[in-house]
């Protein structure tokens, strides 16, 4: 008991009195948590010490998704994420030295096949086969010498916690915690991982996202979302599914994969945040020791694709079996750009609970939707992007309706001031959210390393309440204005064909 | 290379200076040659448990770290508890308890007061439990509690946000058929624990309907008692103003009926292959289902062992097999279920394109034919167990957590210190316990298998496999067949 007592008072201690914390919240005491350094190949690692628990999480943020991908490889960086859990050339192999040709020679016969079997013209369908089959075996040889999952189970074992990864349209991030006396095991692994990797399971790999793909597929609000992108971007590589087209899965190489790896997973195109309980004078040594081993390179061009303004109004319909869905997008700046608190504000006006406008009035005056928002940032951050407004129409009520009331509610957002309370409650709700985010390791890990990654400054994450402070009435209007135009509009909705019927509305009791 | 290297062990050792625990020395270039320290020794908060004269518990849970308070409050009575007939009654009452107000305000008036102090009191309707919680800064803790405070104990109940639960819900029977995932998991629970049973019916339009306003505040009068609850209160208050505080509201509150233990026997489902054709997917989605059992099984702790190495993680028998080897699926799992008070599902679950789908099964048969022959290998114990027990901290790694953690143990009336027995527990389990339990639990023949995917499409017909049962999935119409 007592030994419990006296570890609640140090832990007390280290923390500070209650009354000491009620400041320890603003930027400037939580800078003294914060160690950033640039290490000399160029990676940037972030430190935050937050000793709660002896456990930390760590967020690696590398700057690359599916933006960078061209016809032809689409659903690339997606598929390396995939491949960044297969082990290294001590991870993962019985036998690295001759699973490394075991590997040339799948590549090579897989390019022989490939490149037999997409012929327009000439095609020798035996040749295809026996191609085909040489390229099997050759996996099959290579198959002997993988030791099945061996990252995911050593970190497992070691005691890791929500080992995965995700790969969205800007970026790419890897991510699980540990207990506290596993960082140098995981410096050695997270390191190791992107020191040298190993591209091994490629291709059945491959199946496994065609797989993933067709998990999406089959929720008609993933079918909706892949037509609506493809039909708001004409340019830009945010109108590209990040799964990938089907015809890029079934042919994409090992070796575009390595290629897309060396171009950028560079140091100076990542950063690597850990939260918890961490010293910065203890871990940054280990930092340097192993990720310090990555080969510097040039940090990558920025992408030179811009979309061009849009003209034309757009609309996509998909005809189907499902409910009604209603989606709209109207294309505005990326996140660095400084109207970028306005759109924030904007989406808290519009879909940030029942106060919301659109929840009071598509769900609950008009009762035409069971739910509705307006989301600022989609289908991602870094470069313009859209705002987009849905809503998931209540029984009987189709798509048209709830456009006619969205749009509405936006030309009232364009034509009349927001309220004095409204203004209020966005200022209030911005401060309250950003202490919100701040109680957990790996959601502070993400936020930080994204922050850096994004602004070159994770202090951004601080800033962004300070700045939803000073947006004014004026402002809304002015971006509502500037925005929600008829031409810079692309609507998605699926129309049911097996439209459900309304149940008879209001408070009827069992007859 | 060389130079850099000796360049990184000098800084390491002049680090090394403001150290406690020393890292290894030098650079380990296999993973196997990192000792890990033993980690420090932490001993997690502990929650202050005070028992009301009226019964009600309530665990106070001081966190200092950001200037927060929240309030949970579990009830006893939830869906599972209500009449067939009145399926949704529950989930009506946990949308339109907050919405519809209390006596004295409007749930408008409500939203407009908390949400401008960025502050939340909501209601939840679960299977087990009523969740009523609040969520706000530590300055408006003396604005918010009393509507905490109004809502749990006064809800009015209006009928316009009655009608609005209801057209929500009657929104999800409508579209309950459009994601192929979503009718697996429903329709393995219909076979698993019967179409009209706790646990597997679910709401229609007419039952969604049936449920009047004197039903959902009958629930409130019969269930919401202090001597039917728990309530849990974590983040940046001190324990003894809050105790008062909590006392002063609650203190005089009247005791009420103790809500029944949840009692009911379940069969399991009927062997055998059943199909839900959805023709607008071009993936099936599997499902191999049994009854599993409870978490008060002595059983249990051999389960998780077993579970953690066959499939609940990376490098489990079904992910690395199904998805690393064969390339089948992506989202592939699945292990014996252990529920508090009730039968968890035993369940395989599988993703995979339509022209795999019996290959799939074929793939889940062996797994389950290698039980048989070669249940669990001292690798895997030893991974699994290690799995399970060096992470062990994060079941407690933050006051939340431990706090929820107590209150389940309360309400389902397990030991406050179960988690220490299931350390001790997990660390006890044997190759021989994970292969008794396997053999007790898992049974190829007596799997309900479910197929939602597109017939024509299939690499093999599901009647290969055995008599085919077609589901129908087709949702009753509002009123219609009801006279």
């Amino acid at each position: 008991m007592r030994k419990k007592r006296s570890i609640m008072l140090t832990l007390i201690l280290i923390l500070g009195s209650s009354a000491r914390l009620a400041k320890s919240q603003d930027l400037a005491s939580f800078e003294k948590r914060v160690t950033v350094k640039t290490l000399g190949n160029g990676l940037t690692v972030l430190v935050c010490e937050r000793p709660e628990a002896p456990v930390f999480s760590f967020f690696t943020h590398v700057d690359v998704g599916s933006d960078r991908e061209v016809p032809g490889i689409t659903g690339l960086a997606h598929m390396f994420e995939h491949i960044a859990f297969k082990g290294t050339e001590k991870i993962g192999t019985s036998n690295y030295g001759e699973e490394k040709i075991a590997l040339q020679k799948v590549e090579e016969a897989y390019h022989a096949y490939d490149w037999e079997r997409r012929k327009e013209v000439d095609r020798d369908d035996k040749k295809v086969s026996a191609l085909e089959k040489n390229w099997k075996d050759a996996m099959a040889a290579a198959q002997k010498y993988v030791v099945e999952n061996q990252f995911g189970q050593i970190v497992e074992q070691a005691g890791g916690q929500g080992l995965n990864a995700f790969t969205d349209n800007e970026e790419t991030g890897y991510h699980y915690s540990f207990p506290s006396n596993q960082v140098e095991l995981w410096a050695y692994l997270e390191s190791e991982r992107f020191l040298h990797p190993v591209l091994r399971e490629f291709y059945k790999e491959r199946d496994v996202v065609h797989e993933e793909r067709r998990l999406g597929e089959s929720n008609p609000f993933g079918r909706l979302l892949e037509q609506f992108l493809a039909a708001a971007y004409v340019a830009h590589p945010y109108g590209q599914p990040v799964v990938g087209w089907p015809s890029d899965l079934e042919s994409f190489s090992e070796t575009d994969a390595e290629n897309f790896y060396r171009t950028y997973y560079v140091p100076a195109n990542m950063v690597v945040t850990v939260v918890g309980d961490v010293k910065a004078s203890e871990i940054l040594p280990l930092l340097e020791k192993y990720f310090g081993r990555l080969p510097a390179g040039p940090k990558p061009q920025p992408l030179r694709t811009v979309e061009p303004p849009q003209t034309s109004e757009r609309t996509v319909i998909l005809r189907e079996a499902s409910q009604p869905v209603f989606i709209e997008g109207y294309h505005k700046p990326g996140a660095r750009d400084k109207d970028n608190a306005v759109y924030e504000a904007l989406q808290d006006l519009m879909s940030n609970g029942r106060t919301s406008r659109l929840y009071r009035s598509l769900v609950r005056d008009k009762k035409i939707a069971a739910n509705s928002g307006g989301f600022n940032g989609f289908p991602g951050d870094k470069y313009p992007n859209m705002f987009v407004f849905f809503a998931i129409s209540t029984p009987g009520h189709t798509p048209d309706e709830t456009r006619d009331a969205i749009h509405a509610d936006i030309e009232r957002v364009k034509k009349e001031d927001i309220s004095d309370e409204e203004l209020r409650m966005i200022r209030t709700r911005a401060k309250a959210d950003l202490l919100r985010r701040l109680g957990d390791n790996q959601g502070l890990a993400f936020q930080m390393g994204t922050a850096q990654s994004l602004y070159g400054d994770w202090r951004e994450l601080f800033r962004e309440a300070d700045k939803i402070e000073k947006v004014s009435k004026a402002d809304i209007r002015r971006v509502a204005n500037a925005t929600f135009v008829d031409s810079n509009r692309t609507i998605g909705m699926i129309e049911s064909t097996q439209l459900a019927k309304a149940p008879a509305a209001g408070k009827e009791g069992p007859q | 290379m060389r130079h850099s290297i000796r360049l990184t062990l000098a800084f390491l050792l002049a680090s090394c200076f403001f150290c406690s625990a020393a890292p290894s020395l030098g650079q380990a270039t296999d993973w196997n040659q990192i000792q890990a320290p033993p980690l420090r020794a932490f001993h997690p908060p502990v929650p202050v448990r005070i028992q009301l004269s009226n019964g009600m518990v309530i665990f106070l849970m001081e966190d200092h770290e950001l200037p927060l308070v929240q309030g949970i409050a579990e009830i006893r009575g939830a869906s599972r508890d209500e009449p067939a007939e009145k399926a949704g009654l529950v989930q009506i009452l946990g949308m339109a308890w907050r919405t519809g107000g209390t006596k004295d305000k409007t749930g408008d008036q409500l939203d407009d007061y908390l949400e401008a102090r960025a502050a939340k009191v909501e209601t939840f309707a679960g299977t087990d439990f009523l969740t009523v919680n609040w969520d706000c800064l530590k300055e408006n803790l003396d604005e918010v509690l009393p509507v905490f405070i109004d809502v749990l104990e006064h809800p009015e109940l209006r009928e316009d946000k009655i009608a609005l639960a209801k057209n929500q819900i009657n929104t999800n029977i409508a579209r309950r058929n459009d994601n192929p995932f979503n009718i697996a998991f429903r329709e393995a629970s219909k076979l698993v624990y019967g179409a009209d049973a706790p646990y597997g019916r679910v709401a229609e339009y007419a039952t969604v309907a049936a449920v009047t306003r004197d039903d959902l505040l009958s629930w409130h009068q019969r269930y919401v008692h202090p001597n039917n609850m728990i309530l849990g209160v974590v983040g940046d208050f001190e324990a003894k103003a809050m105790e008062s505080k909590l006392r002063a509201a609650f203190e005089s509150w009247p005791k009420g009926p103790i809500a029944p233990k949840f009692q009911h026997s379940y069969k399991g489902p009927k062997p055998g292959i059943y199909q839900v054709q959805k023709d607008d997917v071009t993936a099936s989605t599997v499902q191999m289902v049994d009854l599993g059992t409870s978490r008060d099984n002595p059983d249990y702790f051999a389960l998780e062992v077993f579970n953690e190495f066959f499939g609940g993680s990376f490098s489990s028998r079904l992910f690395s097999n199904i998805r690393s080897k064969k390339g089948l699926a992506y989202a592939v799992g699945g292990g014996v279920g252990a529920e508090y008070d009730h039968p968890g599902v035993v369940r395989l679950f599988m993703g995979t394109k339509s022209n795999t789908t019996a290959a799939a099964i074929d793939a889940f048969n062996e797994e389950l034919d290698a039980l048989k022959t070669n249940p669990c290998t001292p690798e895997e114990l030893a991974k699994a167990k290690g799995a399970i027990l060096n992470s062990f901290v994060f079941r407690f790694d933050s006051h939340e957590k431990v706090l929820r953690e107590r209150m389940i143990y309360e309400l389902y009336g397990y030991p406050q210190d179960f988690l220490e027995r299931y350390r001790a527990g997990i660390e006890k389990v044997t190759q021989t316990d994970v292969a008794r339990v396997a053999q007790k639990y898992v049974h190829k023949n007596q799997l309900a298998i479910l197929v939602v995917g597109k017939p024509a499409e299939f690499d093999r017909p599901l009647s290969s496999f055995g008599p085919v049962t077609n589901v129908d999935i087709s949702i009753p119409p509002p009123g219609g067949q009801r006279k």
